[in-house]
């Protein structure tokens, strides 16, 4: 077994467990972080896939994940004040929400995607922001869902067999969506798509000489992530039950490529891991001072530049 | 009828006309070599025949027919392969993933998410064929960043056949190589002959007179001479242009 998977597997493991044992030691507040670490871990998971696999630095993917969790709170509020019952979108249904997040999610990226992946470089960097800052204004101005106040979720979303006021459940079923996340982007990224993917992060016009349309994969691959990080928001929106634009702020999509690039981009685990040290270290730093914004960022920096591939750079194999 | 036409082409870079007024024919199964001096234009001919770059007039047709506003990938579905001068691998892949690569491209079985390539045995064992072909077996599990120079002029062959392209374009094979890899890249190229049409852009004289069935010139984006081996080395006016510097 190669260090990286070792260290992954460790890290899930601890993941596992210690969150619970916290939880039932009366520390419910290390189970809350834990919780919030593995949603955004799912996030970061999926911004992995076009960023770390695709070389796509898409700096709008904390849209993705608010639009996924507007798509729980917009039928719940509509479930409880009315209206939207002809849709069938005034529901507390997950399964109706959650379908409903990477929907939208695919279908945004769809949209957005074709244009973006028109563009290259900078370019790219800045119109995948725009598009999200897009919906920033967009939710921003509806009166009926809050606007820049944020929406309360009354209802967290229903489940057969599960409860998601249960914070042990509600960690359960994120920490197993993120095992499914891993797994997946693990199997596209070894697939023959992911090959073609990866290929054309190196070298594009090499790729293109083979017969490969790599804008078509490249779009595939970028609405397979926008589906990943809206059920990520979905997740979000029930554990934080207080949803507003704030979390589609370009500083949030910021701190998910952070997230990859910490923990190492083109690896399974990375993602998890920078998320992880990204949360824990927010946390830690913000005890100590209040001015833990600075040591934080340059702490990060520090990472970045010092080590070959984040964090899972210290897990390479011996060749 | 020619595998390869251009009519005309014409490409210029602000006030440097790369390609003027070039007209050329490529016959089915010929190794046809394209010399000239540096900055003749030849890198932007081979740009344009597999569309990275669009001539501002003219027409470049395979097979008869007009393929001029054609994608790259489409033109390379249609059988049109070319090797960058410059060398052009994925370079943090490994050598068999690049060929591999290079074969399920061919195969048409790219859009397959759930299984994962590497066991993919008719696609595996078809690279590591060809990289046995051009001597780089041994090497198939490095990451290509790591191999030589050579090696890696080696690589864009396999990636050339991998295609099974009719026609190869081939810009500078040999550049950089030392003689003892000259020599195996010119028995590998000549391996390759009669069975697909190849475009040879080649300063290594030697190289082109041992394998080339025609030969073209190009000076200051325009052909001035096309004919045998044999023809061209009596050329007077190839000789001024161009081997006369040589000698
Ligand atoms: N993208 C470009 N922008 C501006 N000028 C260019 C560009 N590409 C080529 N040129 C110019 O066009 C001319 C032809 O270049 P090209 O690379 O085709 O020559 P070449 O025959 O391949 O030369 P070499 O033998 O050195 O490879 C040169 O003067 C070069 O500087
Ligand atoms: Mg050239």
């Amino acid at each position: 077994m190669s260090p990286r998977t070792l260290a992954t597997l460790v890290a899930m493991a601890l993941l596992a467990v210690l969150p619970p044992v916290f939880y039932y030691t009366g520390n419910a507040f290390w189970l809350d972080l834990a919780t919030r670490l593995t949603i955004l871990a799912i996030a970061a998971t999926s911004l992995n896939l076009i960023l770390g696999y695709g070389g796509l630095v898409s700096f709008g993917h904390a849209a993705y994940v608010g639009l996924g969790a507007y798509a729980v709170g917009i039928p719940a509020y509509h479930w409880l004040y009315g209206g939207l019952e002809h849709l069938g979108l005034a529901t507390t249904s997950g399964l109706v929400q959650i379908p409903l997040a990477m929907a939208t999610c695919a279908l945004f990226a769809l949209v957005t995607g074709a244009i973006c992946l028109r563009t290259r470089g900078v370019y790219f960097i800045m119109i995948t922001m725009a598009f999200a800052q897009m919906v920033y204004y967009a939710i921003v101005s509806i009166e009926e869902y809050g606007g820049d106040d944020g929406l309360v979720i009354d209802t967290r979303s229903e489940l057969p067999g599960l409860n998601l006021d249960d914070p042990i459940q509600l960690f359960g079923l994120a920490y197993v969506s993120l095992v499914a996340a891993m797994l997946i982007v693990r199997m596209i990224t070894r697939s023959r798509f992911g090959m073609v993917l990866r290929g054309a992060k190196g070298n594009a016009e090499r790729v293109q000489m083979m017969g490969l349309n790599t804008y078509a994969y490249r779009l595939t691959a970028y609405v397979i992530s926008g589906a990943m990080a809206g059920y990520a928001g979905a997740l979000l929106g029930n554990f934080t039950t207080f949803i507003s634009p704030e979390m589609m702020d370009w500083t949030r999509s910021g701190e998910l490529m952070f997230m990859v690039i910490l923990g190492g981009g083109g690896t399974t685990g990375g993602p998890m891991l920078g998320a992880a040290a990204f949360i824990i270290l927010e946390e830690l730093l913000s005890h100590f001072t209040i001015y833990w914004h600075l040591p934080f960022g340059l702490l990060l920096i520090a990472v970045v530049l010092f080590t070959r591939g984040g964090l899972m750079g210290f897990f390479r194999g011996r060749k | 009828m020619s595998i390869l036409e251009t009519r005309n082409l014409m490409k210029s870079f602000g006030g440097i006309r790369a390609t003027d007024d070039l007209t050329l024919a490529v016959e089915e199964g010929e190794l046809h070599a394209i010399i000239g001096p540096n900055g003749a234009g030849k890198t932007t001919l081979i740009t344009q025949l597999c569309g990275t770059q669009m001539p501002d007039a003219g027409q470049v047709l395979f097979k008869g027919r007009d393929i001029t506003g054609l994608a790259p990938h489409k033109r390379a579905r249609l059988g049109i392969t070319r090797s960058f001068q410059i060398t052009s691998l994925i370079a943090d892949m490994t050598v068999l993933e690049n060929i591999a690569l290079a074969v399920q491209a061919r195969a048409g079985s790219s859009f397959r998410f759930f299984r994962a390539a590497s066991s993919v045995e008719a696609i595996q064992s078809r690279a590591m064929e060809l990289l046995a072909r051009v001597g780089l077996a041994e090497k198939a599990g490095m990451v290509t960043a790591a191999l030589s120079h050579g090696e890696h002029r080696h690589m864009e062959i396999a990636i050339a056949l991998a295609s099974e392209a009719e026609l190869m374009l081939l810009d500078e094979p040999m550049a950089g190589l030392g003689p003892e890899e000259s020599a195996r890249m010119v028995e590998l190229l000549r391996g390759l002959k009669g069975k697909h049409t190849i475009v040879l852009i080649e300063h290594d004289m030697d190289a082109v007179f041992a394998l080339a069935d025609r030969i073209s010139v190009l000076v200051y984006g325009h052909i001035i001479a096309t004919g045998l081996p044999a023809e061209i080395r009596a050329n007077k006016e190839v000789e001024a242009a161009y081997l006369g510097e040589e000698a």
